[in-house]
């Protein structure tokens, strides 16, 4: 800025100050604009990340957490001594990695394939229906997916009796709960998935496919040796994102799908601290569970970001 | 066979197909076929068995069309008091919660745009920490409820995730992408930055605002959690939550009241399928019309600084 080099130096705190005044003045409207955002995270992000000490005390709703008392990590050692919270724990956590292996696959083959699709009009019509059900809430997905695999008047259970005489129980077996939670999550998310793959699909260069048609490659060996190289940075962005995101399995899905039947296996923590907290009104308790949660969550975050630091040096160089 | 091979071949390209090239043309049009086809389906089966008569599914579930025309499905749906307590809460919800996050959503990403700007590193930091700690179900539930008293309130359900971190930071990327020097031009001709933003930035940014715009509504259209923490009252539900409620307990009596003769009452699973048809249906219109920004949007809000 051609006026900030006239201004001399600032040499005292009172000038720095004058001058930080008249800066902040000049750009008025750029930080007027922060401030509703700046309200909007104190009062929703930030009040309650300080109501999380209530995990270290004795909380008790009618006194609010100031006239609360302090117990220090009494409920921690509660969390810890039940076998509730292991099996969450453990749900959690293989889940997430079911998740991991089988559905993050998926985008990037059905990506791929897209990719090699000649026809714009096919393309475009697949895409479109492809995205939908990513659009659809997860109450009604949960709706036809009920309805669908119900043990009584279920289609897929119809067809399946007239073909074998019996019935499966997809909905009501703790073996089978994973595996639904897998198949709804392709459904609903793989087609949207293919978005970001697509993209960087479309900046790779074409010139790269012409030189390997002249040196004789075909359609496959193009798609292993150009495509998936060309999205091999999204692809572990991606990963590395989902490593971040492992103790996260999300209310909703989860929560259509739970019933007594298969609650060995579909307890999460997010349902978990729902149970305890709000309809058993353990607040402490469940704030305990939420807080450990939370920072193992960090601790996972911090070392994808490594990684990711680490495997985007050794793409780029 | 001849159709699929014209189709993926290059009409320049006057080299006879390989054979590779129709291997791939074969997997790559029958798997994402099939998998089109595979989100479509259920819902396409959603429509036909909402219309068709229960004992005439029980017959012949497979078949992709109605045995039989019956609207009564519907009828007595609509005739449902919550279904349109759902919609009107809803409403509000889209109506009054996108105009209101869009808002804060320029406003915010604007001011972080500009690198050079005192003070924005740690305004974006405090709004990245955001993305990856929370303070959990229960402090959230402490304050709408306990401090706010928002409790069965349906602000409760628009003010708390107002705006979210990681769409914020697709819309400051996708400002960043966009060419600086016309607003230098604006600046040096004496418009301020609030109008630059309104004037310049904000028509260049059609594509993300459609895309951030159509996210938020589905947002707040399926917006089902926060409302079984903070809706205790049935007429204060939005409509996901009625139609769980619907799901999960057998409702089917409550639309059936009133209706004495037997032929006239509507099955339990065809009520569902019809009420899942109309708490839908208005997503599944709006979204092919904004599906073009999309790509735009999204790619050019992914693109790092």
């Amino acid at each position: 800025m051609p006026v900030m080099m006239i201004v001399k130096q600032p040499r005292t705190i009172r000038e720095k100050l004058l001058n930080l005044i008249v800066y902040i003045i000049k750009k008025r409207y750029l930080y007027l604009m922060c401030i509703p955002g700046l309200v909007y995270l104190a009062i929703f992000s930030y009040v309650p990340m300080y109501g999380v000490i209530i995990a270290f005390k004795d909380f008790s709703y009618t006194k609010g957490i100031m006239a609360s008392k302090w117990i220090g990590f009494q409920y921690f050692g509660k969390v810890f001594a039940t076998s509730d919270f292991f099996d969450t724990f453990r749900n959690s956590v293989l889940l997430s990695l079911l998740r991991l292996c089988i559905n993050m696959p998926v985008p990037i083959i059905l990506a791929l394939l897209v990719n090699e699709i000649g026809s714009t009009a096919f393309k475009r019509i697949g895409q479109t229906v492809m995205y939908l059900p990513h659009f659809i809430s997860w109450v009604a997905i949960g709706g036809i997916t009920l309805t669908f695999l119900s043990e009584t008047d279920g289609l897929v259970n119809i067809v399946i009796k007239r073909a074998t005489g019996h019935t499966i129980p997809f909905l009501s077996s703790a073996g089978m709960f994973r595996g639904l939670i897998v198949g709804t999550t392709i459904w609903k998310e793989a087609g949207w998935g293919t978005i970001i793959y697509l993209a960087s699909l479309s900046a790779i260069n074409l010139e790269l496919y012409e030189a390997a048609t002249v040196d004789g490659a075909n359609r496959f060996q193009k798609v292993w040796h150009i495509s998936l190289p060309g999205i091999a940075s999204v692809i572990s962005i991606q990963l590395i994102l989902q490593c971040g995101n492992i103790m996260n399995n999300g209310f909703e899905q989860i929560y259509m799908f739970q019933n007594p039947l298969n609650i060995r296996s579909s307890e999460v923590f997010e349902t978990y601290i729902y149970k305890i907290g709000l309809l058993n009104t353990d607040f402490s308790y469940s704030t305990a569970v939420g807080l450990f949660k939370s920072i193992v969550n960090i601790i996972l975050v911090i070392i994808a970001n490594r990684g990711a630091r680490l495997l985007g040096q050794a793409t780029f160089y | 066979m001849n159709g699929v091979v014209k189709l993926s071949g290059k009409p320049k390209n006057k080299i006879k197909l390989r054979v590779d090239d129709k291997a791939m043309a074969i997997i790559c049009y029958t798997v994402v076929g099939l998998f089109s086809l595979l989100c479509f389906l259920p819902f396409w089966y959603v429509i036909v068995y909402s219309l068709e008569p229960y004992s005439l599914y029980l017959k012949q579930p497979e078949i992709p069309w109605p045995a039989e025309i019956s609207w009564t499905s519907y009828r007595l749906v609509l005739k449902y008091g919550l279904i349109w307590s759902g919609y009107v809460n809803t409403a509000f919800l889209v109506f009054v919660g996108t105009p209101l996050t869009m808002t804060l959503m320029i406003i915010t990403a604007y001011p972080l745009t500009k690198k050079d700007l005192k003070g924005r590193n740690f305004i974006l930091t405090l709004w990245v920490v955001t993305m990856y700690f929370s303070g959990g179900m229960i402090p959230n539930y402490i304050l709408v409820c306990r401090t706010l008293g928002l409790k069965n309130n349906l602000w409760s359900l628009i003010l708390p995730g107002l705006c979210g971190c990681y769409n914020l930071i697709l819309m400051k990327n996708y400002m960043n992408g966009l060419p600086g020097s016309i607003e230098e031009a604006a600046l040096i001709d004496g418009a301020n930055d609030l109008q630059v933003l309104i004037r310049i930035v904000l028509p260049l940014c059609l594509p993300i605002l459609a895309t951030l715009g159509l996210f938020t509504i589905v947002g707040y259209w399926n917006s089902y959690f926060n409302s079984i923490l903070y809706i205790y009252k049935p007429d204060k539900y939005p409509l996901q939550r009625v139609l769980r409620e619907f799901i999960a307990t057998d409702m089917v009596d409550e639309v059936n009241q009133g209706i004495t003769d037997v032929s006239q009452q509507v099955n339990n699973f065809t009520a569902k399928m019809a009420i899942i048809m109309i708490a839908t249906l208005p997503i599944m219109c709006v979204y092919p019309f904004l599906q073009k920004y999309f790509m735009t949007g999204l790619v050019l809000g992914g693109v790092k600084e």
